[in-house]
């Protein structure tokens, strides 16, 4: 797409969109341009609030992660693992070595889900000029099936490792409640090597989609890797320079509560922050495998990228990086046998943070406990509560970039749209 | 869609989405071995989280979440209006689910907690059936996508509709999953409705009950299970409260 910069005609314009489709939740875009001027440029979230931290009070700790994996029906697993990470930090328990590569693996299997539900399903649409990946069935059969088998591929591990894709149920304080069957797992892994031509063809169609051009420059935050690209625990960074330790989350988090949304906003450095794909690669790019590198080079993204569009990319490349992470770990699974993958808890008064990198970016866990093992205060900062004020002030910028001679309150109602789904928002989770 | 080159009636379905995780939504996409199959047999008249078509004239509204703000009871009734058929999906719509547990909180003082001096609107959650006539319900936590595709079934060729009179129980002993009481640990599968093949004591977890009570479950060898082995009544009273299916004994 073209941008012709500055306005040569005076140009009127007006965007309403009430409960934006092919996200997760209910937010509302509302813009207006008079006589070439952006007057109004608004994404608000309407869902309704559920008051988890209100709910998790005094609830046991056995209760927590299967109460919290409700935030979410898309990242529930990541929900569970951050749940799960606070309480054991809260109690000082350390889980065994294979529990924690368990645990990666699930995750690994809910970021291949999620991200590839969001590319084919949620966004490709956009750019094939249709209203859902429905039709891809008839027209492009081929596309469809690469879609649901590495989808399938994704919930699958997610079933063997978690116990379930949606809400997991293997995924408990102390460790995981179980070593999957030594076959399963390497049939999995089999898959997997086996998914590599789809992940090409997957690659070449996101080449010949043109991502429309829009940047804003954007303070982005995530775990910082230390010898991998991270995705469970560790220091947290931004791109301004930012570093704090996991528990001093609400450092980087400065929620606040704005009158026309359910969701809070946060910031950081600046007005607003960004999380996700992008905010881990733009933060960590050195750490991902060669092959996602590739990918990475051969699609155009290089960091720190400012380009929220280019999102899309970068989940893409993680797929990459953890279809051939999940190989690895499997090989050390396998060689570590039937290891122990529980540690014994005992609650005991405390606190406890757990950072987790979910598809859409960094969440986190807060729990207080009493000495009986239940919850006395309960905090959840969601990465799309941090993206939430960040789209807002895109949608402006995008607004102004391309009120110019010749947009139409179609294309530009289609590429605010595309901004939003762009962050893959999960909007009922941001309100929880 | 053909079958034998005769040309089959496909039902007109909407998914609408309330308050919850659209977990259940999303099983809709999932089980992909049979997606192709299954979207044929269908037309998808409203799916805002996997399709920007939007229309009225749909037969079978499944209602995906709870109900817990006068904006979400007006358009759950105008949905009833149209629908030949509503379905609820789900825990949350079947019974309210977790997010039910908010009634046990004084909703003033929760609001204070996560919003300070900027409140947000909000009542107590209701199931779907407390605000409008539910014609048919699939309890789960997610929903199991195989009974939707079985109501999908009954009405394109009217084969039977899923039910499960037993309880969790009998599917763990199907697949020959160790109990979860022999574990040491409470699981309501004796009495909570069959249906999703009992995925959670296989996992390691005994059942919390989502589906909601089986036909006529024997709650006194219940609660005497539960007590024999250890648990507090406390104990069992969360567990039965979690996903709000078991009102009635509570």
């Amino acid at each position: 797409m073209t941008t012709s910069g500055k306005n040569t005609k005076k140009i009127n314009l007006n965007v309403d969109v009430h409960h934006l489709t092919r996200v997760e939740g209910h937010g509302n875009i509302r813009v207006r341009v008079v006589d070439g001027k952006v007057t109004e440029a608004r994404w608000d979230i309407v869902e309704t609030p559920r008051f988890f931290e209100v709910m998790l009070k005094g609830k046991h700790y056995t209760a927590a992660g299967i109460l919290t994996a409700r935030i979410c029906g898309i990242c529930s697993i990541g929900h569970c693992l951050a749940s799960v990470r606070a309480s054991e930090a809260a109690f000082g328990v350390t889980i065994p070595e294979a529990a924690a590569k368990l645990r990666l693996l699930a995750k690994h299997g809910e970021t291949m889900q999620s991200h590839f539900l969001h590319l084919f399903f949620l966004a490709a649409p956009d750019f094939l000029g249709l209203t859902s990946a429905i039709p891809l069935k008839d027209l492009n059969p081929e596309v469809f099936g690469i879609a649901a088998r590495l989808k399938k591929l994704a919930n699958d591990i997610c079933d063997l490792v978690a116990g379930r894709t949606t809400h997991p149920v293997s995924l408990q304080v102390g460790g995981v409640a179980k070593m999957p069957d030594r076959h399963a797992l390497l049939e999995i892994r089999d898959r997997l090597e086996r998914s590599v031509p789809d992940l090409t063809a997957t690659v070449e169609l996101f080449k010949t989609l043109e991502i429309p051009e829009f940047v804003r420059e954007t303070e982005f935050v995530a775990l910082k890797g230390e010898n991998d690209y991270p995705f469970i625990g560790g220091r947290l960074v931004s791109t301004d320079g930012v570093e704090r330790d996991e528990s001093e989350y609400l450092a980087m988090t400065n929620e606040y509560v704005d009158k026309n949304n359910t969701s809070k906003w946060a910031k950081l450095s600046r007005e607003s922050l960004a999380v996700g794909a992008l905010a881990r690669l733009n933060n960590n790019y050195d750490f991902l495998n060669d092959q996602a590198k590739a990918v990475a080079v051969e699609l155009g993204l290089a960091p720190v990228c400012h380009a929220p569009l280019m999102n899309n990319v970068a989940q893409l490349v993680e797929c990459v990086h953890v279809v051939y992470d999940s190989i690895r770990l499997i090989d050390e699974l396998v060689d570590s046998g039937n290891a122990e993958t529980m540690a014994p808890v005992k609650p005991k008064a405390g606190r406890g943070v757990g950072a987790v990198e979910v598809p859409r970016g960094i969440l986190y866990h807060d729990y207080e406990y009493g000495d009986d093992g239940r919850v006395v205060r309960a905090n959840c900062v969601i990465p799309t509560t941090q993206n939430n004020a960040n789209i807002h002030y895109d949608m402006h910028a995008l607004a102004e970039q391309f009120a110019c001679e010749g947009m139409t309150d179609e294309r530009l109602e289609l590429l605010c749209s595309m901004l939003v789904r762009a962050y893959d928002p999960c909007i009922s989770c941001s309100v929880h | 869609m053909k079958h034998l080159n005769i040309e089959q009636k496909r039902p007109r379905i909407a998914v609408f989405d309330f308050t919850g995780c659209e977990g259940c939504e999303l099983q809709l996409a999932n089980k992909e071995e049979t997606l192709g199959a299954f979207l044929d047999a269908i037309e998808v008249i409203n799916y805002r989280e996997v399709s920007s078509e939007k229309g009225d004239n749909y037969d079978v509204a499944l209602i995906d979440g709870a109900i817990t703000r006068p904006d979400e009871i007006e358009r759950l009734k105008a949905i009833r209006e149209k629908a030949k058929v509503l379905v609820a999906m789900g825990s949350c719509a079947c019974f309210g689910g977790v997010t039910k547990l908010k009634n046990a909180y004084n909703l003033d003082e929760a609001n204070r907690e996560v919003y300070g001096d900027c409140p947000k609107e909000t009542i107590p959650t209701m199931a779907v059936g407390d605000v409008v006539t539910v014609d048919l319900k699939l309890p789960g936590c997610p929903v199991s996508k195989d009974e939707v595709e079985r109501v999908v079934q009954h009405l394109v060729w009217d084969l039977p509709l899923p039910t499960y009179a037993y309880p969790v129980c009998l599917q763990c002993k199907q697949r020959y999953t160790v109990c979860r009481f022999d574990m040491g640990e409470l699981c309501l599968g004796p009495i909570t409705r069959a249906g999703c093949n009992a995925p959670c004591p296989a996992g390691g977890l005994g059942c919390w009950g989502c589906r909601g009570p089986a036909e006529n479950p024997n709650y006194e060898e219940f609660f005497a299970l539960a007590k024999e082995k250890g648990f507090s009544e406390q104990e069992v009273k969360d567990r039965l409260a979690f996903f709000g299916g078991f009102e009635d004994v509570l």
